[in-house]
């Protein structure tokens, strides 16, 4: 009972805040659900937080709210990285960890930003880390205590400081944007007039892949997001779609037309070496690679309508892996190799599917009746992908285990094509 | 710097590109009534040009050339009877004028996913391709594309958007 009164404050108060740092583009998060197991944790305010541009305990709070996986016991303390910490009072309050930390302005405009983390069960420092932030940088600095505290309690690495990538569609022009995890610190990417889909990012996060229809047809571009330069790697007669990146970096799988009706190819990073991997009399595209890059699951619709299938990157005889209903597409793979997530059709409606694929065991996760592009995160504990919400395009974001669900809706536009970046270094 | 000047250039193509391809193609009545009252509006190259090239049948509105859309059944991406015509014309024109070239763009309507939708938009540009090149058009000529369905004509979710949006239509270069 209290627990569903504080999430409602809490979702409460996470709408406020989007709300009054709504900006055009932004994108506004609300929460439901909560996990399975929720650790209770007090976070007290860094004594000097309120000299940096933004307050890091705020961000941190919100990232651990939004997860699902814990319970923030309410506090008024401000405690420093060298306070005295009292476990047994802080155990009676509810809270089996603590964090605490100060935040310090140098001579030199950077933040000193320090922080600890405590099992107050246990009555011991779980971790202790230090950060020399630049200014614009605090926001990653909080999401990377987040990302600490939430590795150290949990055992699974953090995504707080992940990015995303999608397109929004606004008037007449669409655009590639990139924001963190939660939805904030948008970056624009690449605008233009015509439509762009199918964004991957590319293994060591520095650049992301996309079809963009600027040139009146489907076209392959890879582009860094650092310095922004753009590189053609697949403009073949017809249409070139679908891009994914080899583990390695090195190569894209991408699904061209060249030949016919829509196939699978495998090509360099730098638009050479192309070579043929699929060969049907019908569709096969949406290639992505399995963790270890053997092997390439992939729709076909061989057998009829849409399923997924998988091939030995050598090529060979596919086999056949969905088998429930009749229109199952756009295969993601976990990063640990073990969960399909993709799109299935049952009774009209397009949802959120995962399949165990050492069982075959398959859960529903959605419930919207037009999702479409799941993304895995790193951790490959959320999926984020596109539903709709009051008829535009939103994205939403959920656990694996179904439990806690996030939807991000853009005003006065639509959002589509999430892709969830790898673990930035 | 450097990013402006690329997207200048992304720009300025996209907008050319979109010019070309503006021109209405069902509109059977609007050259009449523009040369009925010769007003000036923004029809009027269009009148122009049909008067220079009056010799060619690709700028008659009352031709069947100027049929550039072929329609198909929910899940179906072989031509119908009713758009055999339209094609074997469109034939017999690119047999006779072998320096003009086309782009067919094969669409769907907006349900299910965005990459097999594309694929499925390709399937219906590939029919209308194939069916030019069985009746003798250079495959030089021709170049079949998807938009999938992200360039609808209708928007909307019924029968008569979805209806409108399983279409290819022939854009000549």
């Amino acid at each position: 009972m209290s627990t569903t009164r504080n999430l409602t404050i809490l979702t409460m108060a996470a709408l406020g805040l989007a709300f009054s740092s709504a900006s055009q583009a932004q994108l506004r998060i609300d929460i439901a659900g909560v996990g399975a197991s929720q650790i209770p944790i007090a976070i007290a305010a860094f004594p000097g937080e309120e000299s940096a541009p933004q307050r890091i305990t705020s961000i941190v709070k919100d990232d651990l709210n939004r997860s699902g996986a814990f319970k923030l016991i309410d506090n008024e303390d401000a405690l420093s990285d060298a306070s005295a910490i009292s476990y047994d009072l802080w155990k009676k309050r509810g809270a089996d960890a603590l964090a605490v930390g100060s935040v310090q302005r140098l001579a030199d405009g950077r933040f000193d930003v320090r922080y600890r983390l405590f099992d107050n069960v246990k009555a011991t420092q779980l971790s202790a880390l230090s950060f020399g932030s630049q200014p614009q940088l605090i926001r990653l600095t909080a999401h990377k205590i987040a990302d600490d505290i939430y590795q150290k309690l949990t055992g699974i690495p953090g995504i707080f400081s992940t990015r995303i990538s999608y397109v929004t569609h606004v008037g007449k022009e669409y655009r590639l944007e990139v924001a963190d995890a939660d939805g904030d610190n948008v970056q624009v990417a690449l605008r233009s007039t015509e439509p762009i889909i199918s964004p991957v990012w590319s293994p060591d996060g520095s650049k992301v892949a996309y079809v963009s229809f600027e040139a009146k047809k489907p076209v392959i571009f890879t582009q860094n997001l650092i310095t922004r330069e753009r590189k053609l790697v697949a403009n073949f007669k017809g249409s070139n779609s679908a891009p994914a990146w080899s583990p390695d970096g090195s190569r894209l799988a991408v699904a061209l037309t060249r030949d016919g009706l829509t196939q699978i190819y495998m090509i360099n990073a730098d638009g050479g070496g192309l070579r043929r991997i699929t060969s049907s009399a019908g569709i096969d595209t949406e290639p992505r690679f399995s963790p270890d890059g053997n092997t390439i699951y992939f729709t076909s619709d061989r057998s009829g309508g849409p399923q997924i299938y998988k091939i030995s990157i050598n090529g060979g005889e596919p086999q056949r892996v969905t088998f429930n209903g009749s229109y199952n597409i756009s295969p993601r793979i976990s990063p640990d190799g073990t969960v399909l997530a993709y799109i299935s059709r049952r009774e009209g409606k397009f949802q959120l599917y995962t399949m165990d694929l050492n069982n075959g065991q398959e859960q529903r996760l959605s419930e919207g009746s037009r999702d479409e592009s799941p993304s895995f995160a790193p951790n490959g504990k959320y999926i984020i992908y596109a539903t709709e919400s009051s008829r535009r395009g939103a994205l939403a974001v959920i656990s694996t285990d179904g439990r806690i669900k996030q939807s991000l809706v853009m005003q006065g536009g639509d959002v589509r094509e999430p892709a969830w970046s790898p673990f930035v270094k | 710097m450097r990013k402006l000047s690329s997207l200048a250039i992304i720009f300025s193509a996209a907008m050319l590109l979109a010019a070309c391809s503006s021109t209405k193609l069902d509109d059977k009545n609007a050259p009449v009534e523009n040369r009925s009252t010769g007003m000036s509006t923004t029809a009027d190259s269009a009148a122009v040009n049909n008067a220079d090239t009056s010799a060619d049948p690709l700028n008659d509105p009352q031709s069947i050339l100027a049929k550039r859309s072929i329609y198909f059944d929910f899940d179906s991406y072989s031509i119908k009877e009713e758009f055999r015509a339209v094609v074997e014309a469109h034939a017999k024109y690119l047999n006779a004028h072998k320096d003009h070239k086309i782009i067919i763009q094969g669409n769907t309507d907006d349900r299910g996913g965005t990459e097999y939708n594309l694929a499925l938009g390709q399937k219906r540009a590939e029919a209308v391709r194939k069916a030019l090149v069985l009746l003798g058009v250079s495959d030089e000529q021709i170049e079949a594309v998807s938009f999938g369905k992200e360039k609808p004509r209708a928007l909307g979710s019924d029968e008569a958007a979805w209806a409108e949006n399983r279409r290819a239509d022939i854009v000549y270069q």
